[in-house]
């Protein structure tokens, strides 16, 4: 018998079965339910089901980011009915809107972990998979339900073993290496399935470059991202845990569907255009295109490491005239840590408007929205069309160094 | 009046079905469906008729987990999505919409604007101007889901009939 992916171990375990195989059907119940300010639309979904009490009050976990503080009247209501949601049923974890992005409120509080399953109505939920949980994003809907009765169906997913060979050498982030990948596989590249990254690059990189490639994986139609869990993640779960956890890592002779190699040293700055996650090129081929706003931040490329990188290179120097530059720490924690560091006030300097931690503009529904015709580069992970709440506006998604390095540039510009 | 067939091609996002601006503030199942493929297809919401259908290429619904992508096109009148795949989040969303989506690459491709499009959940079976597409059926718990006109009924009834028999 051969051995199992870990989707399957976390899946057979979490419906109390031996073995599952990919395509079955299995009945879980999960560790964690995430969701943010679409709360208000689950609660009144959990409602109209009819169901009074939410099976596990200790199991929700609820982050205010979409749109806080709240735009207008409507978005004011959303929270307002959240926070009355929350306390009526006695969800003791509720983080509202001075915390942070909740793919960065959520493993901070110490909730993403090896081997959780991990089921949220956002689909950037993949993140997680960065310290070794299961996570997948599900609808509102289904969210109410599982409140309402503790369990869902999932399908087990074949797992791609993408391996990351070689080192990464700044300039080059694990985003330039997401992006490769995403124009190499296709948007649908891994629909359906699970994504496992591993190899040289992905174990020397850092929990929140490993958060990057989890979080893109949803632009890969992923079903999760996964980075089996080692040292490095350890050391970035001490002292937060929730509860206990056990690493649970694929075993060698598992039947992966496909395995996929890239040379992180072979990858230059790259860069996706507008309208889709998977029109990727080198930054140098889009070179000299005229952006009116340039935003580094959101669950992508809004923690310190990434504040640091663009406070590096906008030191000393000016953002180009004509380009407004939008600076969102993915939390009020990265927040804190960038003050002390002195890159809030380097980013000020040279011009960056600093916004309170959250989502901001990369969902087009507050602070930064463009006007028509209008160009940003975004270190976000979506360029849809009206994704940031103009659909006559480009959107190019790139590192924090080729956001930063174009800001200064006015034009997009490779970085050194 | 015979229903009307849209046609779309690759990797329709949720962001064009029903934009990101919208998601905190339009609830209303009428409002929702008003803007329905508002940037991919502004003819779509003024003239789509109860029962018409989708056919479109692949990964169609990729992008944001937002189920009213699913439930605008539900409440649009359409009655079922033939694609060559679906993006997983929507995919289940249209489950839980109670909007049967079914993945034929061939089906797909066959479908032209006026076609006759017939669909049979229970058997199948798929026919596009006569021609018969075969597909697996879905699981029964899905099938349920479907049945019941989505997951908000089918949870319900499946909580009362609990209480019910706890009752008796």
């Amino acid at each position: 018998m051969t051995g199992m992916t870990f989707p399957e171990k976390v899946l057979a375990t979490k419906a109390g079965l031996s073995r599952v195989e990919p395509g079955q059907i299995v009945t879980v119940s999960p560790d964690f339910l995430m969701s943010h300010d679409n709360t208000a639309a689950i609660s009144k979904t959990f409602t109209a089901m009819s169901a009074k009490r939410v099976f596990d009050p200790g199991k929700l976990v609820i982050i205010l980011d979409h749109c806080v503080p709240a735009a207008n009247e409507k978005h004011a209501q959303n929270h307002k009915t959240i926070r009355e949601f929350v306390r009526s049923q006695g969800v003791s974890n509720f983080f509202d809107i001075e915390h942070g992005i909740c793919h960065q409120v959520l493993p901070e509080n110490g909730f993403a972990l090896p081997g959780a399953l991990i089921l949220g109505s956002d689909s950037h939920t993949t993140t997680h998979g960065a310290f070794g949980a299961f996570a997948a994003g599900i609808g509102r809907s289904e969210m109410a339900s599982i409140w309402a009765t503790g369990t869902v169906w999932l399908k087990v997913p074949p797992t791609i073993r993408i391996e990351v060979f070689g080192r990464l050498t700044p300039p080059i982030s694990a985003k330039d290496i997401a992006l490769h990948i995403i124009g190499q596989i296709g948007a649908d590249g891994a629909n359906y399935r699970a994504v496992e990254f591993c190899g040289e690059a992905v174990s020397g990189m850092s929990v929140s470059e490993r958060m990057v490639l989890c979080n893109m994986a949803a632009e890969m139609g992923a079903k999760n991202g996964y980075v089996p869990p080692d040292e490095t993640t350890l050391a970035g779960l001490a002292g937060r845990a929730r509860h206990e956890f056990e690493m649970v890592i694929s075993d060698e002779d598992a039947d992966f569907q496909q395995l996929l190699t890239f040379d992180a040293s072979a990858i230059k700055p790259q860069i996706a255009c507008p309208h889709t996650v998977d029109n990727v090129r080198p930054v140098s081929e889009v070179a000299g295109t005229k952006i009116d706003q340039a935003l580094i931040g959101t669950c992508t490329n809004g923690r310190l490491e990434d504040i640091a990188i663009a406070a590096s290179i906008l030191m000393g120097k000016r953002v180009a005239v004509g380009t407004r530059l939008l600076v969102l720490p993915a939390s009020r924690a990265v927040y804190k840590e960038a003050l002390k560091a002195g890159y809030i006030a380097d980013l000020i300097d040279a011009g960056a408007v600093i916004l309170n931690p959250g989502c901001g503009p990369c969902l087009g529904a507050h602070e930064g929205i463009l006007a028509p015709g209008e160009v940003c580069i975004s270190t976000a992970n979506r360029n849809f069309k009206g994704r940031m709440g103009c659909n006559q506006a480009e959107v190019y998604l790139a590192s924090p160094a080729t956001v930063a390095t174009s800001a200064i540039a006015g034009v997009i510009t490779p970085p050194d | 009046m015979a229903s009307r067939t849209w046609i779309y091609g690759d990797d329709v996002n949720t962001d064009v079905i029903f934009p990101g601006k919208y998601t905190y503030t339009v609830t209303d199942p009428a409002e929702m469906a008003e803007h329905a493929l508002e940037d991919l297809d502004p003819d779509f919401s003024k003239n789509v008729k109860p029962g018409d259908i989708i056919a479109a290429g692949k990964n169609f619904g990729c992008g944001s987990s937002r189920e009213q992508a699913a439930f605008a096109l539900k409440h649009a009148g359409v009655s079922f999505i033939i694609a060559a795949s679906f993006a997983r989040i929507f995919f289940r969303n249209t489950i839980n919409a109670g909007l049967p989506a079914v993945e034929h690459p061939q089906a797909a491709r066959a479908i032209k604007q006026d076609s006759d499009v017939k669909l049979d959940l229970v058997s199948g079976e798929l026919y596009v101007d006569g021609a018969g597409f075969r597909f697996a059926p879905f699981p029964t718990r899905i099938m349920d889901i479907l049945s019941a006109g989505g997951l908000v009924n089918y949870v319900k009834t499946t909580l009362l009939r609990a209480r019910n028999t706890k009752a008796r």
